[in-house]
Order: structure tokens, then C-alpha cells, then sequence
């Protein structure tokens, strides 16, 4: 009976310790994980689900009276838009009335948005943008123009940006994977921009841009020897976009020559060699060795540069502020508008998470052509 | 004979023309920087006049440092690089040991829910920090502190405001799993033979040789905190918390003086491009390493 006892707890001994042990590895490591996971949670996680949440409702930073949930009403009012087509004015045998210029003249817009009890769908829409068909003109209203003028040119941005900036990145790649003395010198100057924040980067290149004697005004004069008449790069509704366009690439394409870069070194100098015997010039190495081998990188920094771009919001801020005539509006400048400046936190949340869908939406995309690559 | 010659010559003249597109670039790269420093030297008249030639590229005419000492009259700017200088360092610091003591459970040690929990970390990779601005600001508002005076609502106008939010970063602690996984095992076994405790491991054997990932950890999260921009811009309404970036306002403020904002970013920025400068490799390289995260 004794021997028995001995030999059974002889025998668990060892299970109990190593489970003893498993239990205490396992409390180590949430003991070492949980400051890390606690923080992202409350800073991260929450912040983002609250984003939903605050979303339905009437949330403001400060506000006497109690938040109510709304439903989509937020949502509605970003995103409603219709099509209304204005039929011209007629005299009384049908004819359309012409103005003085010899215009077809149409009823006023605000005739059917402002209360009018026939078009109840129609109430508090504005113009956003309209087009001639036939003698009708066909408008498109949207409920919050200006968020679609947003909308859109971050769009706009994210489409110029993204191959602009990739295929320059990746010349510059090339250029300084050369063998050549001194070529990691390039490589550190082209680089340089990545370090320097982005509100120092927009404020020099308020100088560049400048309408009158600008940099870039008085480089341009200069190169076409005084033919070139000075533009108003930052302030003229057609030229803003494309100037925030062209300096955030500037600042940005160092970063992607680097990933485009680890990228080239991946590929086995053995390829080139080969290619090298089978007498291949420089074009085809390019196109059949380097390309061929670069094609996740690619797919990689288009997903880069796309989700950086959405978040376009600092060159705004501090160079056009939106103008001149919401040029340059961009989603997470809007959202911060309303959010913070209006402390309007349910509107600016519905923004923030129609961004993130978007965002969300790419890098499904993402997984999606990567999968099909392998 | 003749044939190597022009061969040669050729070979030359195309090396000369690499150079030479390699230096063109170079100059779009350097020159606004340089005209930045330039004309942080520079009086206001003749900084907006020289912009229209070369000189602006040039250190001519009435060079003197005025407008260093005006700027520092017109803004509290010792106390703005103060707080730059704190906030980044104690994130830096603060994330270097959370987020690397978290990549060191994720990757050594076993514990129940650990695979979950690590994907949706990685998952939260995707969300943009400016999605959840917004609603995070809410929350600082409402969370309490207990400080120097005692009990206290709400984070907005703090140091703690700009720095906790940010201690934890979901790509650090990616980074820290990966280079603790791919570490030799027998290492860890080896100590844990010896008797070693989880915590001696990660302090003794770990932490002295994974250099190179404490750096790039370090200079990523330095350079994403030092520019940090939207975040102060809401939380940092008083000049007492002010970082730098947000400090720029101060110069537009009743008369615009440009020399005085060279002379600001000149500031500001130098002392970045000579800490990137003095260790470029390790800042292209962290670089280089955060772009293969996906």
C-alpha cells in the first residue's frame, strides 16, 4: 500500500512540474505581451471601433445635450447624390428662352433644392458639377459637395501619384545600383527629402511656387528665356492639385527607390551573368532579368504608396488649406475640419471610416494579385 | 587597335553621362534644402528678391545671423525643441522596451490565444492613424490622469497626450517578432538549461544581440514622432506642450517674417539631416525593412 502511494507520486511528479512549467511560460508571456497588447488596444482598437459607433450618432467634443444615435443619417449626408436634368425656360409657343448672348436660359437651381414641396427629394442638395446634353443641362447634386470634391481629388491624387511616384523610384533605383565610385553618395542624396518632415518640406515649397517670383516661376523664365509667363502655382484652381502632386513625390520617391532597391538585390547576379553569354544587351536585361524579378516588389509599393497617399492631409494643411475653390480638398483634411475644428466628432468619424473602407477595400485587392502571382 | 580606342572612348563618355544624370538629380533633391539654409541668413527684401536668380542658391549680399536671434525672440523656441525632444525620447525609449518585450513573447514563448492575438496586431497594420484621430481624441478627453495635481479628467494640453498613445506600435512589435523567430533556438535553450528566467533571457541573451532591429525600431518611430503633425495640432493648444511642427504657426502670426521661418526650419531640420548623415545606413536600411513588412 505504501510502495503504492510512493510509485503514484513518483510517478505524476514530472507531469505535474512540466505542467507546472507550461503554466508559468504561459504567464510570462502574457505578463510580457500585456503592456504592449493593453496600449494598442485602448489607443488602437477601441478608437477604431469607436469610430463606427460615433459614426451613427450626433457626438460632439463638447455639447450640453446627450448623444443620440442617428443611423446612417451621417452616412446619407456625405453620400447623397442625384441627377437632375434642368429643362430650358420656354416662351409661350415653346421655344427656349436665349439670354443676351444668344444662351438657352434655364430655371434656378435653388427652385427645386430650396423647399420646394414637388422635388422633397431634392431639399438641400448643391450643385456639384453639370454638363450639356442636348438642349437640357444634366447636373449632378450631391448633399455635401465639398466632401465629394474631396472624395475625388484624393482619388485624383492617389492615381497620379501612385505609378508617378513608383516609376520614378524606380529609375532612381536603377540609376544607383550601378557599379560606379561614389554612387552610394546619389543614393544617400535622393533619399534626403524622406527624413525632413512634411510641414517643412510644403513650407519651403510655398517659396518654390510662389506667383511672382517663385523658384520654379523664375527657373521656367529663365530655361525658355523670358517666354514663359509666371503662373500662380498654388493659387489658381487648376494648377494646386497637380503642384501638391509634384512636390509630394519629391519628398516621397526616396523612400520607394530604397524598397525598389532591396528589391533589385534579391535577384541573382548569376541571372545577368547568364543573360551576359547568351548575348543579351542592356534593354533585354532589363526587360527579361530585372523585370520579371522586381514583380512583387511592384505590387508591393503600388500598395505602399496607395495607402499612404489616402492619408494625404499635412501639404494641404499647410499650403492651401483646401483652396483655391476646394482644389485641393482632400478626405482626411475634411474629416479634421469637422472633427476637430467643428468638433463635429460624429461627422468627421464617418469620413474617417469611409477612408478606411477604401483603404480596407485595396488591401483586399492587395491580397487578391499577390495570390495570383505566386 | 583603332576599334578599342573609340570602344574606350565611348566607354568614358557614357560614364561621364551617368555621372552627369546622377548629379542633375542629385541637385533637384539638394537645392531646396540648400536655398532653405541660404536664406535662413538672409533679410527678408533680399531673400524675396533673390529668389528670382541663382543667389537664391547662394550665400551673397547681407549675410548675418538676425534673423536666428529675432526668431528666437518672437517664439518660445528653446521650449518647443524641449518638447520635441522629450516626446520623441520618451517614446522611443518607452517603445524600444514594450514593443520589444512583446516580440519577444509573440516569438519564444508559448501561451494560450498567442496566434490570434499577433494576427490581429498585424491586421491593425492597415488602419491609417488618421482614421482614428478623430475618435481617439474623444477618448483623451475623457480619460483621467493622476498627476502632480492630484486627480485630473481629461488629456488634451499634456505631455502624457503626445507620448502614451504612441508607445505602442503595431510595426515594431511586428518587426521585433520577426527577428526574434528567425534568432537560433539553442540559444534560448541553452539558457533555459542554465536556469535562466524568461525575463534574464530576454534581458542577458536577447536584448545584446538584436542591434540592428533596436535600431531600426528606434529610427522609425523617431522619425515618425519627431514629424508628427495632425496629432499635436489638435491635442497641443497651449505653447507649454508644443512640438516643434506645430510650433511653425507661431511665425505666421501678425507679420509674416520669411527670414525668421528659414531660420525656424532650419532649426528644426539640420539637426535630422545630420543624425541621418552620420548613420545613413542604418536609416535606409530600417527603411528599407519596414517596406517588406507586407
Amino acid at each position: 500500500m505504501f510502495d503504492a502511494r510512493t510509485k503514484a507520486t513518483l510517478s505524476s511528479a514530472p507531469k505535474t512540474s512540466r505542467g507546472n512549467r507550461k503554466n508559468k511560460e504561459a504567464f510570462a508571456g502574457w505578463l510580457m505581451a500585456a503592456p504592449a497588447i493593453i496600449l494598442l488596444l485602448t489607443f488602437l482598437i477601441v478608437p477604431f471601433i469607436f469610430a463606427f459607433g460615433l459614426s451613427l450618432t450626433n457626438q460632439r467634443l463638447i455639447s450640453p445635450n446627450p448623444t443620440e444615435y442617428v443611423g446612417l443619417r451621417n452616412y446619407k449626408r456625405l453620400l447623397n447624390v442625384r441627377f437632375f436634368t434642368l429643362k430650358p425656360l420656354v416662351d409661350a409657343e415653346g421655344n427656349p428662352v436665349l439670354d443676351e448672348e444668344g444662351q438657352i436660359s434655364y430655371p434656378r437651381l435653388r427652385n427645386f433644392t430650396r423647399n420646394n414641396p414637388d422635388y422633397p427629394q431634392l431639399n438641400g442638395l448643391r450643385e456639384f458639377k453639370s454638363w450639356q446634353v442636348g438642349k437640357n443641362r444634366l447636373v449632378l447634386l450631391a448633399s455635401d459637395a465639398v466632401f465629394f470634391r474631396a472624395l475625388l481629388n484624393t482619388i485624383i491624387f492617389v492615381i497620379v501619384v501612385a505609378p508617378l511616384q513608383a516609376g520614378f523610384a524606380l529609375l532612381l533605383a536603377l540609376l544607383v545600383n550601378q557599379r560606379l565610385r561614389g554612387v552610394n553618395v546619389f543614393r544617400m542624396i535622393y533619399f534626403m527629402p524622406v527624413v525632413i518632415s512634411m510641414v517643412v518640406v510644403s513650407m519651403l515649397w510655398r517659396f518654390i511656387y510662389d506667383g511672382n517670383d517663385g523658384l520654379l516661376n523664375s527657373l521656367l523664365s529663365a530655361v525658355s528665356f523670358g517666354a514663359f509667363q509666371p503662373v500662380d502655382w498654388l493659387g489658381s484652381p487648376q494648377t494646386a492639385l497637380g503642384s501638391i502632386i509634384a512636390m509630394s513625390v519629391w519628398q516621397g520617391v526616396g523612400f520607394h527607390m530604397v524598397i525598389w532597391l532591396s528589391g533589385l538585390q534579391t535577384i541573382p547576379f548569376v541571372l545577368y551573368e547568364a543573360a551576359s553569354i547568351a548575348g543579351a544587351n542592356g534593354w533585354q536585361k532589363l526587360r527579361y532579368v530585372t523585370w520579371p524579378g522586381l514583380r512583387n516588389t511592384a505590387v508591393l509599393i503600388l500598395i505602399v504608396i496607395t495607402m499612404q497617399s489616402f492619408s494625404l492631409y499635412t501639404q494641404v494643411q499647410v499650403m492651401t488649406r483646401g483652396g483655391p475653390l476646394d482644389s485641393t480638398q482632400a478626405i482626411v483634411f475634411q474629416a479634421v475640419q469637422r472633427g476637430f475644428e467643428k468638433q463635429d466628432i460624429a461627422g468627421g468619424s464617418a469620413i474617417s471610416v469611409l477612408l478606411f473602407l477604401i483603404v480596407l477595400f485595396i488591401s483586399i485587392m492587395q491580397s487578391y494579385l499577390t495570390r495570383e502571382k505566386r | 587597335m583603332q576599334a578599342k580606342n573609340v570602344r574606350g572612348r565611348n566607354y568614358r563618355l557614357g560614364i561621364y553621362a551617368r555621372y552627369a544624370t546622377l548629379i542633375l538629380i542629385g541637385l533637384i533633391f539638394i537645392f531646396p534644402i540648400v536655398f532653405m539654409i541660404v536664406s535662413s541668413f538672409k533679410p527678408d527684401l533680399q531673400l524675396l528678391r533673390d529668389t528670382s536668380s541663382l543667389r537664391a542658391f547662394l550665400p551673397v549680399g547681407d549675410i548675418s545671423v538676425d534673423n536666428y536671434i529675432e526668431a528666437f525672440e518672437r517664439a518660445p523656441i528653446g521650449r518647443f525643441i524641449f518638447n520635441s525632444v522629450f516626446i520623441t525620447a520618451v517614446s522611443v525609449g518607452l517603445g524600444l522596451f514594450l514593443n520589444s518585450l512583446a516580440g519577444f513573447s509573440f516569438a519564444v514563448l508559448e501561451w494560450p490565444g498567442k496566434t490570434i492575438v499577433l494576427a490581429v496586431i498585424i491586421a491593425t497594420l492597415i488602419i491609417p492613424f488618421e482614421t482614428i484621430a478623430i475618435p481617439l481624441l474623444l477618448i483623451v478627453n475623457f480619460l483621467p490622469w493622476f498627476g502632480l495635481e492630484g486627480f485630473t479628467q481629461g488629456w488634451l494640453d499634456s505631455y502624457q497626450v503626445q507620448i502614451i498613445p504612441f508607445i505602442a506600435d503595431a510595426l515594431s512589435v511586428f518587426l521585433f517578432t520577426q527577428f526574434f523567430r528567425d534568432l537560433p533556438k539553442e540559444i534560448i535553450e541553452a539558457a533555459r538549461i542554465d536556469g535562466a528566467s524568461w525575463w534574464q533571457i530576454y534581458q542577458r541573451v536577447l536584448v545584446p544581440i538584436s542591434g540592428p532591429v533596436f535600431a531600426t525600431a528606434a529610427i522609425l518611430k523617431f522619425l515618425a514622432m519627431y514629424n508628427q503633425f495632425l496629432w499635436p495640432l489638435m491635442v497641443a493648444q497651449s505653447e507649454e506642450f508644443r512640438p516643434v511642427m506645430v510650433g511653425l504657426q507661431y511665425f505666421f502670426q501678425l507679420n509674416v517674417a520669411w527670414g525668421e521661418i528659414m531660420a525656424y526650419l532650419t532649426i528644426i531640420t539640420v539637426p535630422v539631416l545630420i543624425f541621418y548623415l552620420a548613420l545613413q545606413r542604418a536609416f535606409i536600411e530600417s527603411i528599407a525593412s519596414s517596406g517588406v513588412k507586407g
